[in-house]
């Protein structure tokens, strides 16, 4: 439980966040088709990564059934992502869209979704006291956004552990990436410092049966 | 390389220069020389097998000089392959010698990684005469349009230490391109140069073609070497690789000899021996480090300071294993565990330059257990047994490279490709669907969802060959070729200290680079860490881009002790022998005081098993139950053996914590009276130690086991699924790139059968976690288990018990860990949400 801005959310082991409140889930970073996208480049790494993050995401809709479903952007690895999805996939998607009010925050891998694509778009959306969007601005408060992948390692016993997050603080919640192919980049990477004032913040580490709250200065 | 000969053939094929050059330099040309000359002469495919200092690298050479010296060769004329860059240098200096002395006109080339492109393009238009290389390079020459031409006059094909390649992904990689060097050029006849070895027929098989295998030719033996163990005055170590005790009597040692060459295990054994010796050395003797993770200005330095004799010992690793004699090495001290016989007489050879005196060589176990590996090394190197391992057989990430590449040659026939390839005794098992599979993977990925077939690597031209797709592949395989895969490695750079922690910019482009580490390594240290490196203590101040910035410290001992070298298993022919050894009190006689005390008290208090039993021991300790079994078979198959039978003593409601495994024992620890559960039944040693564990538990265990992850992402590198360097821009390189771990999930989730998931199946198999062996072990022990319930620790356990709390505990899951990380700290006030 992350007590924000007035509001209770939930973290999930998947990476999703439930907002009760609104009966409202995020996910973060989906990248749809990034698979697809390294192929044409010639890495021809496995094509079921698409599947497997519908996987997780039908399960995790399937658990709280939301009203609303948001993906806070980044949502396709690239502009023709939802051309490339097979049509398996596809259905999928559509059938998600059913169930759940899709909504599609757009990111800098998708600024552009397509208008056949079920579900609403937008830039970024207000909900109570919150700001969803995908990329994190420095002045805000009550944020919730994606794009950097957050991730903790923590040393223990000798053994290194490194696991998706969710990173937060008072003004701001960073989800971890979603995707079945997206890695993570270290909270304690430059890349985060911009956001928070001498790493005030608390970590939720992704366990597999649980999630581990952690503060920031026993993270590696 | 050179010298007197006890016998001469006075018929032999040498033609008068050479005669007249042997003779000037006062030698005689040996009789396996003369033998190599008339057989390769002749067209035959040969194996010289001679220990070091025999001449081997001018016997090798021998047949081409002689032909080039009457028959001038438009184009590559001879491809010499040798396993070291730094050698493949060393050579060319070296052969120059003859070959300017003879007046002889031959052009001779090194082409290495480190050689300019411009070098090497001029090469492939306007090669030398010979051609002096490595493994990698060879794969590269045969992935160039150019090959057939470049190749088109080949004769002679000479492979350098070829012992110390055959079992390794580097000399499978080989094969391929010898096969593919044999095709271009048919004429080219090969002449391999080896240490002894186990089974020399096996590389005869390895070396020749198809049912051709080569000739054995045998050097004649050196003098049998002079080894003693140290016989030390100080207290032994119970455990620990620290040879600290001993550091007078090596400094001693050192004093009392010309030139010294101090081999460690690990190249942090090597740190800290350099530095303790430099603590000892109060008469200023020249001392100096060499390992891999120096950086190469300081190892050329090293070598050449060694060659000009003006050193008197050298602390190094395995980096000076292998090669042509630096200098004239008068003894070789051997600290740590020997782990194998003919590991330890390559090494002992270095202190063989000449052939007809023996070598001198001593051994300084670090604990008392490695008292008896040296004893049973010492014997086993007496008597000149070998225990190299067998060439690798059929892998298919290599295979996969070494289509790609051939694609990257030119188009080809697959039929054409399965034969060419099955001729080289390593891919002998290589079945048609096992090859059409790779293929597939190759062009395609081999998934079972079609859907890259638009951006296949290679497509089927109308008349059925096989075709690169787009030539910016070729390049991208030049960058990504070999199958090395190491660690991301970060620079080291000396700084100044900075003055306060925190705001102050370091030099942007300062500092001297001292050497390379693991990211890993770095990563783990923060700001005012202080460790040892390149023979000093530094502190670390930062990182900044891809260096790690340090400093000189004034600190006494390193905070952070110690970073990950190379580790070798102990072999199994050697493990035989010691435990041979424990048995049999007469053999026991050989060792130090200190240790046959311990094994006294051993017999006394427990029991020392014999040969053929294993020991497991039972007691109690600290409100915890200990079991103790002592298979000898190495750390990696105990690790192995202690995370399955840690899952079986759960099933069976021990309730076990964790475990820890040495080379030799494993200790499990376990809530439960062990001695009571085994005496009453409900512990069945034999079933907790049964075969059938490599069955279910070993594949439940080994999918998610991060071993077998990073057994996927070497396999996902070298079979170019992954690429380590692309030619697109820094920017985007990053986009490029998923993590292996991540695509090893998706994978073994939606194709378990798929062919890299089976070659890194393969792959940890045999290599991370030591299954053969464990499987070996396990078969060995059947029925020979002994178990001795006791009120207290053994002797013969101490040592295993004291890596407890020294190395990670194993065996409690990383839920468990990260929970322990949070609740440690749940009191703490959480004062930010």
């Amino acid at each position: 439980m992350i007590e924000f801005h007035t509001l209770q959310l939930l973290p999930d082991l998947s990476g999703a966040l439930f907002i009760p409140e609104y009966d409202t889930l995020l996910v973060a970073d989906l990248h749809f088709e990034k698979g697809s996208s390294l192929a044409r480049f010639g890495v021809i790494i496995p094509p079921f990564d698409t599947r497997s993050t519908l996987d997780g995401l039908e399960d995790v809709v399937g658990r709280f059934k939301p009203k609303t479903l948001i993906s806070l952007g980044d949502s396709f690895h690239d502009r023709d992502g939802p051309e490339r999805l097979g049509k398996t996939e596809r259905e999928r998607i559509d059938a998600m869209a059913k169930q759940t009010d899709l909504l599609w925050i757009t990111g800098n891998h998708d600024p552009d979704l397509p208008d056949d694509l079920p579900g609403e778009v937008a830039e970024q959306v207000a909900l109570g006291p919150l700001t969803l969007r995908h990329e994190p601005t420095i002045c805000a408060d009550g944020e919730i956004c994606g794009h950097l992948h957050p991730a903790a390692i923590i040393q223990q016993r000798g053994r290194r552990l490194r696991r998706r997050c969710f990173a937060a603080n008072k003004r701001r919640i960073f989800m971890p990436a979603f995707g079945a192919y997206t890695g993570g980049l270290n909270v304690k990477d430059k890349a985060f410092e911009p956001y928070w004032k001498q790493r005030d913040f608390v970590v939720f580490m992704l366990g597999k049966t649980a999630i581990h709250r952690l503060p920031s200065r026993v993270l590696l | 390389m050179l010298s007197e000969s006890p016998s001469v053939n006075p018929q032999n094929d040498l033609p008068l220069v050479f005669e007249r050059w042997f003779k000037s330099r006062g030698w005689r040309p040996r009789a396996h020389q003369l033998a190599i000359l008339e057989q390769a002469l002749d067209g035959q495919t040969c194996l010289l097998i001679a220990p070091t200092g025999g001449g081997k690298t001018l016997a090798g050479f021998l047949p081409s000089l002689v032909d080039l010296a009457d028959n001038p060769c438009d184009g590559i004329h001879t491809l010499y392959i040798s396993p070291l860059k730094a050698l493949a240098v060393d050579i060319a200096r070296n052969l120059e010698i003859p070959v300017k002395e003879m007046g002889l006109n031959i052009a001779i080339e090194t082409r290495t990684g480190d050689t300019p492109q411009s070098k090497r393009q001029r090469q492939r238009y306007n090669p030398p005469d010979i051609l002096i290389t490595t493994p990698e390079q060879a794969s590269l020459l045969i992935a160039h349009e150019g090959a057939a031409k470049f190749f088109g006059a080949l004769k002679y094909i000479v492979l350098d230490e070829l012992h110390a390649l055959v079992s390794s992904k580097r000399g499978l990689l080989l094969s391929l391109a010898l096969t593919r060097i044999s095709s271009l050029a048919p004429c080219a006849r090969r002449i391999g140069l080896s240490a002894t070895v186990a089974d020399p027929k096996l590389l005869c098989q390895w070396l020749g073609h198809g049912d051709n295998t080569a000739k054995l030719i045998m050097g004649a033996a050196g003098a049998v070497p002079e080894i003693s163990i140290l016989a030390t005055r100080e207290h032994l170590p119970w455990s620990g690789h620290s040879a600290r005790y001993a550091v007078p009597e090596i400094y001693q040692l050192i004093s009392n000899t010309g030139l010294a060459l101090v081999f460690v295990n690990t190249r942090s054994q090597a740190e800290r021996l350099f530095q303790d010796l430099w603590e000892a050395n109060e008469d200023h003797l020249p001392i100096a480090l060499h390992h891999g993770s120096l950086d190469v200005g300081q190892r050329r330095k090293v070598e050449a300071a060694m060659t000009e004799g003006k050193l008197r010992a050298v602390v190094c690793t395995s980096t000076l294993d292998l090669g042509i004699d630096w200098g004239d090495v008068d003894l070789v001290i051997n600290v740590g565990a020997p782990k194998g016989s003919s590991r330890i007489l390559q090494r002992i050879g270095r202190a063989n330059h000449r052939l007809d005196e023996p070598s001198r060589a001593v051994f300084v176990p670090s604990n008392r257990f490695e008292v008896l590996e040296c004893e049973a090394a010492r014997v086993a190197a007496k008597l000149g047994e070998q225990d190299s391992e067998p060439p690798l057989g059929l892998k298919r990430d290599v295979l996969a490279q070494h289509i790609l590449g051939c694609a990257c040659g030119g188009d080809f026939d697959a039929d054409e490709l399965f034969a060419e390839i099955t001729n080289s005794s390593p891919w002998f098992a290589l079945s048609r669907k096992e090859f059409d599979a790779v293929l597939d993977f190759v062009a395609t990925g081999g998934y079972a969802l079609s859907s890259y077939e638009q951006y296949a690597k290679l497509k089927q031209t109308s008349d059925g060959r096989w075709r690169l797709s787009h030539p910016r592949l070729a390049q991208n395989y030049r960058l990504n070729s070999g199958t090395i895969v190491e660690e991301a490695m970060i620079k080291v750079r000396l700084v100044r200290a900075q003055k306060k922690r925190g705001n102050k910019p370091m030099s942007r482009f300062g500092g001297k680079v001292l050497g390379e580490v693991e990211e890993w390594f770095v990563e783990q240290l923060v700001s005012g860490d202080t460790f040892l490196f390149a023979g000093q203590i530094l502190r670390f101040e930062g990182l900044q881009e891809m260096s790690a910035m340090v400093s000189r410290s004034f600190a006494q001992e390193p905070k952070v002790p110690s970073f990950y070298g190379g580790k070798f298993p102990l072999s199994t022919y050697l493990a035989g022998r010691v435990r041979k050894m424990l048995a049999d009190p007469q053999q026991q006689k050989m060792l130090p005081e200190q240790v046959r005390d311990w094994l006294n008290i051993q017999r006394w208090k427990s029991i020392l098993p014999k040969a053929a039993d294993m020991l497991v021991e039972t007691f109690p300790r600290a409100n915890k139950h200990y079991l103790v079994c002592y298979p000898f078979d190495g750390r990696l198959a105990h690790q192995t053996l202690g995370m399955l039978a840690t899952q079986r003593l759960e099933r069976m409601g021990a309730q076990p914590l964790g475990f820890v495994a040495n080379d030799y024992a494993l200790a499990i620890w376990c809530v439960r009276d062990l001695s009571l559960a085994i005496e009453t039944g409900r512990l069945d040693l034999t079933k907790l130690f049964d075969e059938d564990m490599l069955g279910d538990d070993l594949d439940a265990w080994l999918a998610q086991s991060s071993l077998m992850k990073r057994t996927f992402r070497d396999c996902a590198i070298i079979s170019g699924l992954i690429e380590r360097r692309t030619i697109r821009s820094e920017k985007s390189g990053r986009q490029m790139t998923v993590s292996s771990d991540l695509i090893y999930d998706v994978l073994r989730t939606h194709q378990p059968d798929h062919v890299l998931l089976k070659a890194a199946y393969d792959g940890a198999a045999s290599g991370l976690i030591d299954v053969k062996r464990l499987g070996q072990m396990l078969a060995r022990i059947k029925n020979h288990i002994v178990h001795k319930p006791l009120e207290a620790v053994s002797p013969l356990a101490v040592p295993v018990m004291l890596e407890i709390g020294r190395v990670p505990v194993y065996g409690e899951g990383d839920e468990a860990l990260l929970a322990e990380a949070a609740d440690s700290l749940i009191d703490e006030a959480m004062t930010l949400l």
